[in-house]
């Protein structure tokens, strides 16, 4: 376009005689290319950004991000969230006993139950997730204990682990399948929900285990090995289980063979490490209701059930759990609205001040800088 | 570091003796006891670096003397042993990258720097060797070898002139490779040295080597068979130098005292030393800030990552123990790789890529200079030389321009111009540049208002030919002789003075052209006596009775001669100064006006008088004359006594001009430069009037500049000696100059206006070795430091007879002189070289003097007046050009690893990267490199014809401007700022990490790419906002790298790599796509942190005494106002 036009050479004539005619192999004459290139005259563009191009530029911003900035916070706040710390630090808590007399060798598992009440109805899908606070997801040891090649089916790394694993790489003289210290430490709590309904009835809610991790990780980042054998038990046979797991991978999900082994949706989610050491994770989906009349979950009093396997205390760490909506722009977060807001009135107020202070110095100053 | 290898070269046994002795022709001498060849250095010139064999590990070792070289060298060891959060090929690369290319360059360099040693030293010369002349390589000449050198060509070493082909044992030599000076000058023969050399027995006993041009003593012994042996001194006027060229003599004969690096020439030859730029330093600097927040920042992770482990729980926990290896190791020795592990973390915010693309944009910048057009001289058919692209920024901060005046601000072409007879003018209608020889036959002189009579237009013109030392070339040479026959020789102006005339100063040779063009032609001296062809065409003979030579204190010669019909005349021409006492005042206020106008004007200036002698005054003046040549005491102060006596009562016949043509647009170059803020000097080989009508020429001296003299004439004076004269010179002028004179603000906002007093300042080459070397050392820094302050005060500093070394000397001492101005040196002779190789920057012209300055220089261009374009357009916008580029890039690394370390106070000081790998290598190569080179290299904030326009602009950029601390303090904040807000902005997202519509979060590499996502669209349209020319090459670069990097996103996400141990990226990037919220906060941070820029430019204000028209077309880039940027509401203030 532009390019080829003006790169095109235009040479100056050479002087008389200075050039042999001879053909290729003649003396070439020094004389540079008068190419506007190599002369420094490529046409250019020189954008001029005055106060006359720039203040309308800042209301513009103004009034467009104020209105964004209103409509994210307004969604933020008709998103719907609840969250209960179940860890059990308090003696009040349900939990306490549990979260005391926690031991890796225990085979009994301890559970408590722990009621909360909602207020509000929650309408539409409500999404389950749990929390941990002080867990360092995001440690660099932690985050590159794992691998992704024994994660993606593959036979070799299976059997075989990588060295990052360490020191979860093996057990028993046994390849760990899956290895490091991610897969490790795999979220175990169970958490089941029941609604007590206000005739007495205890009424469980049911809670979709799939469609909680990215889609491309559970059809092509994870795989287990051994393609379409579904007898996952001998795939995984020379293989030991994670030391603090208490059963092997390929019993995750035994009652679906599509959610078992390394594409255990539960599992996939650990995987992908948190960005902070505060953070929730997608544990369940509650579907809304088929008929639309009556909410998902109806205010009222609830009980969360847990199977209490994951011990944080020892690091002083927190469990939540946390139902909440969905909105287009995800959770519940007003930082967004407020940002949007903010920013667009000090665009706009600045805006204000400096048309001001131009009309004020830039008139009687240099009023020929305003127009363009 | 040359004069070192020299000494290890020669033998250190030598040095201690004071004289050498030389054996001529190798022949023992019967005297001596015992023939003792010492060893002396071979005749080899050496200028190159490196051989075959030391080039890898010197040149390895001069790189990593570079700081950043051998950081990255460290860093690059580091994550070789330690276990590091990088791969240690993210900085290995790099820099075996950059290692490599800089060798190249450099081998290649040096290589032709070998190939021009070895046209010199494998140069065929002819030795005498037991009889018989052996052709022989330049090198192997040894000292008492007899070389013959035929006419044209260059000495090959330092000879002791033996015997000539001219009868008179004299032969010409010039010396314009040397110092400048391209006239003839006579050198005789040892006295008694017998025709046949080889008969000759004789030996040389000479002081050791030394770089003075000028100086030589030694003594000759010759021995003949059955006689004592003769004794002989030698000086400088046997000694032939290396480098100067036979003229007009058939061939000559010579001895070797001093061989290849030993000779004068290669003593006034400076090592080359690598010149680095004002630039470099700066970036230097910067350097060293950014290692200390580096190391800072790495001092304080590592300290809170054990403040942070010391608490229960949370170094180990039990979903994430140490492997055995971590447990084993040393709690000490675990902290220090922590912190190297920190080091090679943060390490990006010192980016190796910076040192690339400088190289890059250095070179490839430099392109546009061979590339200029207007740098293409039609006459040689050659444009620009780039030797050296590392100094291309500094050619826009000059503050000093030293120049060299023959050949540079003038072309040495000397042409008569007018002359002034008994008052009235003559000016000559044609010009040089025409064809003009026909003007003599169809009327000589001009009338132009009036005419003088007729008498004393003859006398005046006999004058002019009688009353000089010119020499008519001999017939029979190759060339024909042409003078006689007017015309021929005129066509071809630039070649006449090598053509029929020989004289010791070139413009003698005008004086008698120019009395040529109006008829009277000189024909030669033949025994005695001299021939004019007068109008008439008829031969006047006069019988040469005397010359009364010329002599810089006189500043006048004259001649004696005898007329046919018996008369006897002395015609005498010199200096106004000289010449007007000495004859009657009434004739001198008639012609005082002319010379006057004329010396304003740039024209040498010399006023003729004659007398006519008495029988019986001549009686006297001849036996005075003759009694003071023979005296063997003072006889130079004998003869000028004599000379002072006839040279009076003399009669003003008229005054002549002669121009020594300047360069084209000389003056308006120099003004130019002046405009610009820098200071012209002018250091010359040439005489003191030469030179400062010169200046005046060029404009440099005008006619109310006040001249501040200090020569060897000024400091004559009866009282005092020459040193306290000195120092009571030094102090007037210092309260002249500088006290008296007010105070002159510094930067900017310095004030040339034609107001104050301008002053000039000329000092001569003996005076300034006074200055130099005193006899008491306490005086030096004295006399230097009152030097310096008053030539810093003047607007223009002539320094003439100075010695090549003299010139660097006073290059170097500006140099290091208080804030170390840039330097700049321009010349074109070998004489210069020393200077070009001093200064910051050399600048070669493409002269006739050889290519010895070409060769040396940094750049070279076919003109001086291409000075002004390469200084004020070329170098301002390179300097703009890496001055933004070294800013950017410490810039866009800061806010690149800023949220890197942020991430350490979340992620429990573990070093975790909060990019991916790829991100980490590509963002300084692919993603951020094309924009800012495409900008290094195009950018055009003011366009070419408005900067060479207006000098003034380049004093914007004075005293490397934009890369001052105070603008660099504004990127590092800007840097800061915008690292803080990425980092805590996606934070603050993060704080609930569900951003999808289905409720699915985001981990930590979401995280890492949204921040990098933010940072890369900010960096680049930072740059996109600063770039003030936008050719098709920027927008493509400019959309073209961010598409990529969407692109490359994309393709790293979308595929299972098989060769990574991770697949961390694996659609991370397109389900941040897939999130609204990534959406709105990529385009609110962005946003976010270019509002201060765009602040910025509405209230960028144009200020100072700048023409408004400059501002109003252009927007005057704000980083030349940095302080606006801290406090943006003072740009109000009037």
């Amino acid at each position: 376009m532009m390019a080829s036009s003006y790169n095109a050479k235009d040479e100056d004539g050479h002087l008389p005689g200075s050039v042999g005619s001879g053909g290729p192999g003649a003396v070439k004459s020094k004389k540079p290319d008068n190419t506007a290139f190599k002369q420094q005259r490529l046409p250019a563009w020189q954008p001029i950004l005055t106060a006359g191009t720039v203040l309308p530029a800042f209301f513009m911003i103004g009034l467009i991000f104020i209105p964004i900035g209103i409509g994210l916070l307004v969604t933020s706040n008709n998103i719907k969230e609840f969250e209960i710390d179940y860890t059990g630090v308090d003696m009040s808590s349900p939990c306490f006993s549990c979260s005391q007399n926690y031991s890796w060798n225990s085979t009994s598992a301890c559970t408590c139950s722990v009621p909360f009440t909602l207020d509000q109805p929650f309408e539409s899908n409500v999404f389950m997730y749990y929390g941990l606070s002080n867990f360092y997801q995001n440690h660099r040891r932690y985050v590159k204990s794992r691998d992704d090649s024994q994660l993606n089916g593959d036979k070799s790394s299976l059997l075989n682990p990588s060295k990052e694993c360490e020191p979860y790489r093996t057990s028993d003289k046994k390849s760990i399948a899956p290895c490091g210290a991610i897969a490790n430490s795999l979220f175990n709590d169970t958490l089941e929900l029941f609604y007590n309904h206000p005739n007495g009835s205890k009424i469980t809610i049911h809670l979709e285990k799939t469609g909680i991790a990215w889609w491309t990780d559970k059809h092509v980042k994870f795989r287990n090995p051994g393609g379409n054998n579904n007898n996952l038990s001998s795939v995984f046979r020379d293989t030991s289980k994670p030391v603090n797991w208490h059963k092997p991978v390929y019993e995750l999900d035994p009652s679906d063979p599509d959610n078992n082994g390394f594409v255990n949706e539960d599992f996939i989610v650990w995987m992908r490490t948190a960005a902070l050491p505060t953070f929730r994770k997608l544990y369940r989906i509650i579907q809304k209701k088929k008929d639309n009349m009556t909410p998902t979950l109806p205010p009222g009093n609830y009980s969360l059930e847990v199977t209490y396997n994951y011990p944080v205390r020892s690091f002083d760490g927190r469990k939540r759990m946390i139902l909440s909506t969905i909105s287009w722009m995800g959770g519940k977060n007003p930082f967004l609205g407020i940002a949007y807001i903010t920013v667009g009135s000090v665009c706009f107020f600045l805006g204000v001040v400096l048309l001001i202070i131009h009309h004020k110095y830039g008139n009687r100053n240099n009023s020929a800088d305003i127009p363009n | 570091m040359l004069r070192r290898r020299l000494n290890r070269l020669c033998g250190g046994d030598e040095k201690r003796v004071d004289s050498r002795t030389i054996y001529v022709g190798h022949r023992p001498c019967p005297d001596t006891e015992a023939f003792i060849p010492s060893k002396f250095c071979d005749n080899r010139i050496v200028s190159s670096k490196y051989t075959v064999w030391n080039f890898l590990p010197k040149n390895l070792f001069e790189q990593f003397r570079r700081i950043a070289n051998f950081y990255f060298l460290i860093i690059f060891l580091v994550q070789v042993i330690v276990d590091t959060p990088t791969s240690p090929v993210t900085s290995g690369l790099p820099l075996f990258f950059v290692i490599t290319v800089t060798a190249i360059k450099q081998g290649y360099e040096d290589c032709l720097r070998h190939k021009a040693d070895n046209e010199v030293n494998k140069y065929l010369v002819t030795v005498l060797e037991d009889g018989r002349s052996v052709k022989k390589e330049s090198e192997k000449i040894k000292v008492g070898d007899v070389v013959e050198v035929v006419e044209d060509e260059t000495f090959p070493c330092d000879l002791i002139l033996l015997q000539s082909s001219r009868e008179d044992g004299t032969c010409f030599v010039t010396t314009a490779s040397l110092d400048g000076e391209s006239n003839h000058k006579t050198h005789y023969t040892v006295p008694d040295t017998e025709k046949d050399l080889q008969a000759l027995t004789a030996t040389i006993e000479c002081e050791q080597p030394q770089p003075d041009l000028y100086k030589f003593v030694g003594r000759m012994h010759i021995y003949k068979p059955e006689q004592e042996p003769a004794v002989r001194s030698l000086g400088p006027e046997n000694l032939l130098l290396k480098g100067a060229t036979l003229k007009n003599t058939k061939k000559i004969y010579g001895v070797a005292v001093y061989t290849g690096m030993e000779t004068k020439m290669a003593l006034n030859y400076q090592g080359k030393s690598q010149k680095r730029s004002a630039v470099e330093k700066s970036i230097n600097a910067f350097l060293l800030v950014y290692l200390c927040i580096l190391i800072s920042k790495a001092v304080v992770c590592t300290t809170l990552k054990y403040v942070w482990q010391s608490k229960e729980g949370q170094d180990e926990p039990w979903y994430n123990q140490k492997t055995q290896k971590e447990k084993d190791t040393n709690m000490y020795l675990k902290m220090f790789t922590d912190f190297l592990s920190f080091m090679v973390l943060f390490n990006f915010i010192i980016p190796v890529s910076m040192y690339v693309t400088v190289e890059m944009q250095k070179f490839l910048g430099s392109f546009f200079i061979t590339w200029d057009k207007d740098f293409f001289d039609p006459e040689i058919q050659e444009g620009a030389l780039v030797n050296t692209s590392d100094l291309n920024e500094e050619l826009g901060q000059v503050e000093y321009v030293f120049t060299d005046k023959t050949g540079t601000l003038t072309q040495n072409n000397m042409e008569f111009i007018e002359c002034c007879i008994d008052g009235f003018q003559y000016k000559h209608r044609d010009t040089w540049s025409e064809v003009d020889g026909f003007t003599v036959t169809d009327g000589p002189v001009n009338k132009l208002q009036q005419k003088a009579g007729q008498e004393k237009e003859e006398l005046f013109l006999r004058a002019l030919c009688l009353c000089h030392t010119v020499q008519v070339k001999e017939a029979g040479s190759e060339e024909v002789l042409t003078d006689q026959v007017d015309g021929i020789d005129e066509m071809r102006p630039q070649l006449e003075e090598e053509r029929g005339f020989i004289a010791s100063s070139p413009d003698e040779i005008a004086l008698v052209k120019g009395a040529m063009k109006y008829g009277f032609t000189f024909l030669g001296l033949e025994s005695k006596s001299m021939k004019i062809k007068n109008r008439e065409n008829n031969i006047e003979e006069y019988k040469l009775l005397h010359v009364l030579n010329f002599d810089p204190v006189r500043r006048r010669m004259s001649v004696i001669v005898q007329t046919k019909s018996g008369e006897t005349l002395l015609f005498c021409k010199g200096a106004d100064s000289s010449i007007f006492p000495r004859v009657k005042p009434e004739e001198v206020d008639r012609i005082r006006m002319h010379v006057e106008r004329n010396a304003t004007e740039g024209y040498r200036t010399l006023c003729v008088a004659f007398k006519q002698l008495s029988a019986e005054e001549y009686a006297v003046a001849d036996t005075g004359l003759r009694e003071a040549r023979l005296a063997l005491q003072d006889r130079e102060e004998k003869l000028i006594a004599v000379y002072n006596q006839v040279e009076t009562g003399m009669s003003l016949i008229g005054a002549t001009a002669v121009e020594d043509r300047l360069q084209e647009e000389a003056a308006e170059t120099m003004e130019a430069l002046q405009g610009a803020g820098m200071k012209v000097w002018v250091l010359t080989g040439d005489k003191m009037e030469t030179a400062k009508s010169t200046c005046y020429a060029c404009r440099l001296f005008q006619r109310g500049t006040e001249l501040l003299e200090l020569t060897l004439r000024t400091l004559e004076d009866e009282r005092l000696k020459r040193e306290e004269k000195l120092r009571e010179l030094l102090q007037e002028y210092h309260r002249k100059a500088v006290q008296d004179a007010p105070p002159v603000k510094a930067g900017v906002t310095r004030s040339w206006s034609t107001a104050n007093q301008d002053y000039g300042f000329i000092i001569d080459g003996a005076t300034l070795s006074i200055v130099m070397n005193p006899q008491h050392e306490v005086d030096a820094s004295q006399y230097k430091s009152l030097f310096l302050q008053i030539c810093q005060n003047c607007t223009a500093v002539l320094c003439c007879r100075m010695a090549p070394l003299q010139k660097a000397q006073i290059v170097k001492m500006v140099k290091t002189s208080k804030g170390s101005p840039i330097t700049l040196s321009i010349g074109d002779g070998a004489n210069d070289v020393s200077m070009i190789l001093e200064a910051h920057v050399g600048i070669g012209i493409k002269g006739k003097e050889g290519r010895q300055a070409v060769r040396n220089s940094d750049y070279a261009i076919p003109k001086l007046k291409h000075l002004k374009k390469l200084l004020l357009a070329h170098g301002h916008l390179y300097y703009v050009r890496i001055a933004h580029l070294v800013q950017y890039f410490f810039y866009k690394n800061l806010c690149f690893i800023l949220p890197q370390f942020l991430y350490q106070f979340f992620c429990g000081y573990s070093q975790q990267p909060l990019y991916d790998a790829a991100y980490l290598t590509m963002y300084n190569i692919c993603f951020t490199s094309m924009p800012i080179l495409a900008y290094s290299l195009l950018e055009q904030h003011i366009s070419i014809e408005i900067l060479l326009d207006n000098a003034t602009l380049y004093r914007e950029i004075a005293n490397n401007a934009m890369l001052r601390w105070r603008p660099f303090l504004y990127w590092t904040l800007l840097g800061i700022f915008q690292g803080l807000l990425f980092f805590f902005g996606v934070r603050f997202l993060f704080s609930n990490p569900a951003l999808q519509d289905n409720g699915q979060v985001f981990g930590n590499w979401s995280y890492g790419t949204i921040v990098f996502t933010v940072l890369v669209f900010t960096v680049t349209l930072k740059l996109a906002l600063d770039t003030r020319h936008w050719t098709w090459i920027n927008h493509f670069v400019i959309w073209g790298s961010l598409a990529f990097y969407v692109f490359f996103s994309f393709f790293w996400g979308g595929i299972i790599w098989p060769f990574l141990k991770q697949q961390r990226l694996y659609f991370v990037f397109a389900n941040m796509l897939s999130s609204v919220s990534a959406w709105l906060v990529i385009i609110i941070l962005i946003i976010l942190s270019l509002l201060p820029e765009i602040l910025l430019v509405v209230l960028r204000k144009p200020r100072g005494p700048h023409s408004r028209q400059v501002y109003l077309s252009l927007p005057f880039p704000f980083w030349i106002l940095p302080f606006y940027h801290i406090h943006p509401i003072l740009c109000y203030s009037p």
